[in-house]
């Protein structure tokens, strides 16, 4: 009898225990790089995923459990976003992961991330995150060889065939240079002019003198971020150059006019997101109200413009989610599955719908081309 | 030719923003033998400042003198509390004390100010002024004014006034120095406040050309840095020609040759007129008695 009390007592114990195991929080982890050289990008998304996180709980979370977020910060440093991955996995046993603001510390978390078998969604741009695909890796931005043809598309629309190309020599600029030049020929369009700055420097009027003065000329393109394609933006104003001048999705924020000077900004077309111009969208635009309520949340919260980068993070916990709704479960393993099977999910920057073959789930619809008109985003048609 | 023209103005243009930078490493340099690494950092927080200032309201004259002068009081204090305890220590280590400095600065600027790109209207407006055929901003004129201004103050300080001598001296032999009456760690507490100064004042002019965030200042401190080896560590006029020089060459390659190489055609440069000129263009020559 008191043997069949103590295993009675033990049961009760344990299926207390259960039961406040099932009530536990949905431990989701993040590394981003919220401070050092790509601050820049982290800081949006990690402020991104704060609000989100908070806003979920606020509404009784998933699936009747409250979100918890455990994110540290890699500064940048794959080294260090190996250390937090392996951390987030082992200590915090996370049941999937959020982050790699950049590629390097996207290829340092993925390691960890398919040795462990939990499903992790990358916030950086290169195409070998997800090609060839891995099992439980997937990512939100588009490639920069889709903004490259986003562009080379308008380009041979406006009959474009000879172009000149700047770019910067940080990791976005010369990843961006090189797609570009690997599918420009699809396009019939030939790079007679190829030039580079440094991300730091304060004057690009010699390269593009040098540009200018090149035969057969008919627009320039300058991939980069930070201050660079701000800079050249003021120095072709300068140089009175009268040709189209494209920048890359790098700098598709309201900060970009601000910085290069909606005089000098004048003209500028760039592949760009719903984000920017949620106001633009047609009425029945399913992103439109995704749109909306992010940036209204986002600037009312922070005082700063939404950008490009904070809604990958957007999107990436949107994606999380709506997979572990789906799932009914926070088994990595039931998620994975369930974001793979992502279908028409209206995100900030586009429409998620995954294959077991794309784990990105974008296509060229996601970017629109954009052009400044008075200092204000409009859509090219 | 108005190709070659351009060329030239964007060097100066870049030159310019090299040797003001530059400028503000000879003052400290002078009186101990110290590269200051976190001269980069002062010529950041004159444009951090001065940019929150402005955004907060302030005319733009006003919130630049603040920014230098909150800078160089920033100067005094990194001397006070890191420089002077250390006093005694070897040159190397004092170096190695700035580097610190300079990651604390940065560290310190992005938590208080934040981590995106700033800039302020430029001084007389954005129209570029027409030579020949080649474009130059205004601004990029104020940067030239004020290098050259701080280049003739400098010069003035070293060579007229009593207080440049005793920099001079100080750095000569500290402990002769004292003994003919220099308070030397006035000395020292000067030369930190006029370099963090300068290097603010540099802050303020460059901003509305290179914009400003957290971390410009490593890159700016290392161009002035080589430019400053260039011309003679230490002599203001080395700082001004080394810059100019280095900024020239940097428009001539990215012109002529091709960007990519522009950084590197630069550097070959200097390294090879620090192989035969070891002291740099205008540097002294040092003679140590034995």
């Amino acid at each position: 009898m008191k043997k069949h009390l103590t295993t009675t007592a033990l049961a009760a114990l344990a299926s207390m225990g259960l039961a406040q195991m099932a009530h536990a929080d949905i431990k989701i982890g993040a590394s981003i790089s919220a401070t050092g050289p790509a601050a820049f990008l982290g800081d949006p998304e990690a402020k991104t995923l704060e609000m989100l996180v908070e806003d979920i709980n606020a509404k009784g979370g998933v699936n009747g459990e409250k979100i918890e977020l455990v994110s540290y910060d890699d500064g940048g440093d794959p080294n260090k976003a190996r250390t937090f991955a392996t951390r987030l996995v082992e200590d915090d046993e996370v049941v999937a992961i959020i982050g790699g603001t950049t590629t390097g510390t996207t290829m340092s978390i993925l390691d960890v991330a398919e040795d462990a078998e939990i499903p992790f969604i990358s916030l950086a741009g290169a195409i070998d995150i997800i090609d060839p695909v891995k099992p439980y890796t997937f990512k939100t931005p588009h490639t920069d060889r889709m903004a490259c043809q986003k562009i080379f598309e308008d380009m041979k629309k406006r009959g474009i065939t000879k172009i000149g190309m700047i770019s910067g020599t940080d990791g976005f600029g010369a990843s961006m240079q090189a797609q570009c030049k690997k599918v420009v020929g699809d396009y019939g369009i030939e790079i007679v002019a190829d030039e580079t700055y440094d991300p730091k420097d304060a004057d690009m009027t010699a390269q593009l003198t040098k540009i200018k003065g090149t035969e057969g000329v008919q627009a320039i393109l300058n991939p980069g971020f930070g201050q660079g394609p701000s800079i050249v933006t003021r120095n072709y104003k300068q140089l009175a150059i009268d040709l189209p001048f494209y920048q890359s999705h790098g700098v598709a924020s309201d900060g970009f006019i601000e910085l290069a000077g909606a005089d000098a900004a004048e003209g500028v077309r760039l592949p760009g997101n719903a984000l920017l111009i949620p106001d633009l969208l047609a009425d029945g635009d399913v992103q439109k109200p995704v749109v909306t309520a992010y940036k209204t949340e986002f600037e009312a919260k922070t005082g700063t413009p939404v950008g490009t980068f904070g809604g990958y993070a957007h999107d990436a916990f949107l994606i999380m989610t709506d997979a572990i709704k789906r799932a009914g479960s926070a088994e990595p393993k039931a998620i994975r599955d369930a974001i793979e099977a992502t279908s028409g999910l209206a995100g900030a920057t586009g429409v998620y719908t995954m294959t077991p073959e794309n784990h990105l789930g974008l296509d060229l619809s996601a970017f629109r081309m954009l052009e400044i008109k008075g200092g204000k985003w409009t859509l090219v048609e | 030719m108005s190709e070659l023209l351009q060329f030239l103005l964007s060097g100066v243009t870049v030159g310019a923003v090299y040797a003001l930078v530059a400028l503000g490493f000879t003052i400290i340099y002078n009186a101990s033998d110290v590269v200051n690494f976190a001269q980069g950092e002062f010529v950041m927080l004159g444009g951090m400042i001065t940019f929150f200032l402005h955004a907060a309201g302030a005319p733009l004259p006003l919130a630049a003198v603040i920014a230098i002068l909150a800078t160089a009081a920033i100067g005094v204090a990194m001397n006070k509390l890191t420089i002077e305890p250390a006093r005694g220590a070897p040159v190397v280590s004092l170096v190695i004390i700035t580097i610190g400095v300079s990651i604390l600065i940065r560290g310190a600027a992005q938590l208080i100010f934040d981590k995106q790109i700033h800039t302020y209207p430029a001084f007389s407006g954005d129209d570029p002024i027409h030579i020949l055929g080649a474009t130059i901003l205004p601004q990029s004129l104020w940067v030239i004014l004020g290098a050259v201004a701080v280049f003739i103050g400098l010069w003035l300080f070293f060579t007229r006034t009593l207080l440049g001598r005793a920099v001079l001296a100080t750095s000569n032999n500290r402990l002769a120095a004292q003994l003919v009456g220099i308070n030397t760690t006035f000395v020292m507490t000067l030369s930190f406040a006029l370099s963090a100064g300068i290097g603010a004042l540099a802050g303020v002019l460059v901003t509305p050309i290179t914009m400003v965030s957290y971390d410009v200042g490593l890159a700016l401190a290392l161009k002035g840095f080589a430019a400053a080896m260039l011309g003679g560590m230490g002599n203001p006029k080395g700082a001004l020609v080394g810059g100019l020089v280095l900024g020239l060459l940097e428009g001539l390659t990215a012109g002529y040759l091709s960007s990519q190489y522009k950084d590197a055609a630069a550097f070959i440069v200097i390294l090879a007129v620090l192989f035969f000129m070891p002291q740099g263009l205008f540097g002294r020559k040092s003679t140590d008695r034995v």
